[in-house]
């Protein structure tokens, strides 16, 4: 076995072991700036994956090839790092409100992290149960860090039941998966998984693991805990959860759907078609009366893993490079709203959009970066919204056109309608910004160089994806190939 | 780089500085923007002057430009002019000029106010001179944002809330319908590309099959239908530009509602023929929806800004009937009317945006007799209107009559109708509201209105005089338009075309030409 392949995973566990470590020496007034340190180190990481070096550049499997390091899962880990970096920097502004120890909370974020970078290069249904739980488990205590918020606990436990009872489901449909084909490999499973195609106790194994990972997405029918944690969750996690956790979801999704049993899912296709609609038109309208803005961005994320479903259900690689394209453009999108959550609404205990008025006379960097973010998440051009929005869209009438399946142009007007709800709710935010009359706060905000340089960063990142489109998607098809379709 | 990069690229550069500008020099803000404009605009004015003489570049297009941008979906960013977009080219960079200028108006948050209509200006002249259908979207879909913006912060009106989030959707499903069509037109062309000339190129040869066609036209008709508000999607458009700041309306109504119309001469017509044939008898008859029920809605109205937007809806029913008749004289008045709508259009909305800032009030009702203190803005008001009903001498004359002339052999009996909406219905209205706004007795409040100062003229002269120019010397675009006309109208009538005439041989009769 190759250990190089797991080296970052590696350096990665040895970082949150050492914050962890450090949370007993250091001084507790400095504790926020371990976060840089972290964000730092995750940087370095992040280089040195580009510096041509072997360091997460060999392409190959270990662990009897339950672990896999291919484009997807580089493309993937990268997403990751980044995620994880600014959700650091999120944290650290935010860190004046956690109650328990800072510290921790920084190293709960790099366990979660390692456990999405296992979850890129999983192969195997043990590989794809454990990283998952690290991912989870670590969310549970992220979700219910603020012990003193009512509502941060509701949500705690919230997620516990809805996560644990989704676990049993991924559990038992391992084990009916694996009780009929003997096999745990996703490359073994997919030589044998043709002649399993109409078993009804194969089919029943892999309905409950999407089931399971339904819930990591936040797809319909498994997407009712979405609004009530994003809501109640402390804003980092929030953003991690929406960002990591969802994404961690669909390589998952993609690496199971196409690697391990590309014929059952060629079935389904009709399924895949009805669950992204459904996901669509669920998010979008209930985000319409939403007077919370986490809570609407909550359901706002369940109308983009509708809208990242396309990307799936268009059973092609040009939809799957579309999907990873669209993931990239959400990080940046997504990351800087709750990072001016977090700013703005630091010292409020609700998230009311009321409480945004005035916000253009308080800090006008943080009303554009808000405004970018919703302009970009409802897909308008130059920003990365849009391309993304635009490949989804070509990918699902191509496979149309190539099958001739009705349901596919049904789709595509469905997710037209949901684009066109969603403006009535991302304008609405913007307007609150530019044009409420009842500004009480009028106080402006301060802003940490630190938070300067993240809300650059991902502001930098929503035009650089959206206008320079081509590196990103290059990459995004390359990775597409290694799940061979 | 091309002279059209620079077009487009200045007031966009511009709009991006403006974002380092702090808010409270208002001077330095306004200054660029009029300055990014007024390049734009000498710009275009030289590049049509030398239209004539510019060299076609590898596609056919003069002045091309051509960097691939995403190479793996074929999309590349490529301008180039032609006959059916120089005119237009050239009219918006004298709209957006205009409009800059008439931006007095606003009062507050000048910053965002300017960086919005620099990205309107330069967005829609990119997409104008764009050759590849994903810039031509891209462009058209980042200056029609910002219409929306400023409706709903700089509106006025007690409905502004309303006409913003109506006019967002109405006008998003319509991008969106034309957006749907345009993936589908290119995966169904096959040739994996989004570039202009190259699909038409590649369609001669391998042509979309019928149920494509008959699919995707529909989409790209009412799509880029609901854009131009083609009747029965029209009930925007009057709201709408009642509520919007009068730049806004000026360049909405001037510029970007030609985009659709452009879209469908430039993309539909041409790879689409069949289909295009058998949806043109019924777009005929929608038109005269705009033509004659709209002028009929248009003449109940009580407040200039609706009877403005209302005719506005109105004429793009001439437009709409120059294409349905699919021959040359009909395309050649069809861009023809366009050019000449956008000056007038925006002429309008800038004289209603002066007279609603001295007097408050757009009502008819309430004013009168303004020609006596307004004396400069009163004139030129009653020569928009004038125009407004096709008198000749005014651009609007040379395009509409070439439309009827072309429909007269395709749509008899759309014709007659149309021609009695364009002269009667026409005259009432526009003649009523001068008589309501600048005769009759003058109430005492206005006593002390002042016209309009030398900068403030400025706008409206140049507006007036394109009509004029256009008007009196209609040669200066038929000549550039006629040619590329023509090979649209071949490419949409595969059968030979009989009995062709050329524009020349129907000029404005009373013209000094």
């Amino acid at each position: 076995m190759n250990s190089s392949l797991i080296a970052l995973e590696i350096c990665v566990l040895a970082l949150g072991t050492v914050l962890m470590l450090a949370d007993f020496w250091m001084p507790a007034e400095r504790k926020k700036f371990l976060a840089y340190f972290a964000a730092v180190a995750l940087a370095g990481l992040f280089i040195a994956g580009f510096s041509g070096s072997s360091f997460c550049n060999t392409f190959g499997t270990a662990f009897n090839g339950a672990f896999v390091e291919d484009a997807l899962a580089l493309f993937f880990k990268r997403f990751f790092l980044v995620a994880a970096i600014l959700v650091l920097f999120l944290t650290a502004e935010f860190s004046d409100k956690l109650a328990g120890g800072v510290a921790e909370f920084y190293s709960l974020i790099i366990f979660a992290l390692s456990g999405m970078l296992f979850a890129a290069s999983a192969n195997d249904f043990a590989m794809l149960f454990v990283s998952i739980e690290l991912i989870t488990v670590t969310f549970y205590v992220l979700t219910s860090f603020q012990r003193g918020r009512l509502g941060s606990l509701e949500a705690g436990v919230k997620y516990l039941i809805i996560g644990a009872l989704s676990s049993a489901f991924m559990v038992f449909g391992i084990a009916l998966i694996l009780g009929t084909t003997g096999k745990m490999n996703f490359t073994e499973l997919a030589q044998v998984a043709p002649q399993y195609a109409g078993n009804k106790l194969f089919l029943t194994g892999v309905l409950f693991l999407l089931a399971g990972l339904g819930f990591k997405i936040s797809i319909v029918p498994f997407q009712i805990w979405t609004p009530d944690v994003y809501q109640g969750a402390p804003t980092p996690t929030t953003a991690f959860l929406a960002v990591g956790s969802k994404a961690a979801g669909f390589v998952l999704l993609l690496r199971f759907l196409f690697a391990a049993i590309p014929t059952v899912t060629h079935q389904w296709m009709n399924v895949l078609i009805v669950i992204a609609g459904v996901t669509i038109l669920f998010g979008n309208l209930c985000a319409i009366p939403q007077r919370n803005l986490k809570r609407l961005l909550g359901y706002s994320s369940i109308a983009h893993a509708g809208y990242l479903m396309l990307g799936v259900a268009a059973l092609s690689a040009t939809g799957q490079s579309a999907l990873m394209y669209y993931l990239a453009g959400y990080l940046f999108t997504v990351v800087a709203a709750f990072t001016v959550i977090a700013l703005v609404m630091r010292h409020l205990d609700n998230e009311d959009i009321a409480s945004l008025a005035g916000l253009n006379q308080r800090s006008p960097i943080l009303a554009s970066t808000l405004t970018l973010a919703m302009v970009s998440l409802a897909g308008v051009p130059p920003l990365a919204g849009f391309f993304g929005k635009f490949l989804l869209l070509k990918a699902v009438i191509q496979q149309a056109q190539a099958t001739g399946n009705h349901g596919y142009y049904c789709l595509v007007f469905t997710a037209l309608a949901g684009v066109l709800i969603s403006f009535y709710y991302y304008f609405g935010v913007i307007r609150a910004i530019y044009w409420s009359r009842e500004a009480k706060d009028l106080s402006p905000i301060p802003l940490s160089g630190a938070a300067k340089l993240s809300i650059g960063a991902c502001i930098a990142g929503m035009l650089w994806l959206g206008i320079f489109p081509n590196t990103i998607l290059e990459v995004a098809n390359e990775a597409s190939k290694a799940l061979g379709l | 780089m091309s002279i059209l990069t620079h077009i487009a690229g200045w007031p966009l550069v511009a709009a991006l500085a403006l974002v380092f500008v702090p808010r409270n020099y208002r001077v330095i803000i306004r200054a660029v923007a009029l300055l990014a404009t007024f390049v734009s605009m000498v710009l275009a004015i030289k590049m049509f002057c030398h239209y004539g003489s510019a060299e076609a570049g590898p596609s056919g297009y003069r002045f091309e430009q051509q960097i691939p941008w995403v190479e793996s979906l074929g999309i590349s960013y490529h301008v180039g002019v032609d006959g059916l977009n120089v005119g237009l080219i050239l009219m918006g960079a004298i709209v957006a000029f205009a409009a800059a200028l008439c931006s007095w108006e606003i009062q507050s948050r000048e910053k965002e106010f300017y960086i919005l209509l620099l990205l309107m200006s330069g967005g829609i002249l990119g997409a104008f001179a764009s050759l590849d259908l994903f810039f031509f979207y891209f462009l058209h879909e980042l200056a029609l944002v910002p219409t929306f913006i400023m409706i709903g912060v700089w509106g006025r009106g007690a409905r502004r809330n309303y006409a913003a989030f109506q006019i967002t959707i109405y006008l998003s499903i319509g991008a969106l319908l034309a957006l749907i069509g345009l993936i589908a037109l290119y995966l169904e062309a096959g040739a994996n590309t989004f570039d202009i000339p190259a699909l038409i190129k590649y369609a001669k040869v391998n042509p979309l099959s019928a149920d494509a066609q008959h699919f995707i036209f529909p989409l790209l008709l009412f799509g880029f239908g609901i854009l131009v508000s083609l009747w029965p999607f029209h009930s925007w458009a009057p709201l709408g530009y009642g509520a919007a700041p009068s730049p806004t309306a000026m360049i909405h109504a001037g510029i970007l509602k030609k985009f659709g119309l452009y879209g469908l001469i430039r993309v539909a017509l041409p790879l689409m023929p069949q289909a295009a044939h058998s949806w043109m008898n019924i777009l005929a008859w929608l038109c005269l929806g705009n033509i004659l029920y709209v002028g009929w809605v248009t003449m109940r109205q009580r407040d200039l800004n609706l009877l403005i937007g209302n005719s506005s809806v109105a004429h793009m029913g001439f437009i709409f009937l120059g294409i349905a008749s699919l021959n040359l004289i009909g395309i050649t008045g069809a861009v023809f009317v366009m050019v000449a709508h956008g000056f007038l259009a925006a002429l309008t909305f800038a004289l209603s945006g002066y007279i609603y800032q001295k007097t408050g009030t757009l009502e008819m009702s309430e004013l009168g007799g303004l020609c006596r203190k307004l004396r400069f803005v009163g004139t030129v008001l009653v020569m928009a209107a004038m125009a407004g009903c096709g008198l000749p001498g005014f651009a609007n004359f040379v395009g509409e009559v070439s439309v009827f002339f072309a429909s007269w052999t395709v749509f008899p009996v759309v014709t007659v109708l149309a021609v009695w909406g364009a002269l009667v219905i026409g005259g009432i209205y526009m003649t009523r509201a001068v008589r309501n706004i600048l005769h009759g007795p003058l109430p005492e409040r206005y006593a002390n209105l002042p016209d309009a100062g030398l900068w403030r003229k400025l706008p409206y002269a140049l507006l007036l005089a394109s009509l004029l120019v256009f008007g009196c010397f209609p040669k200066l675009l038929t000549d550039q338009i006629t040619p590329d006309a023509d090979k649209i109208v071949s490419m949409a009538n595969p059968m030979p075309d009989q009995g062709r005439v050329t524009v020349s041989q129907i000029e404005t009769p009373g013209a000094p030409n």
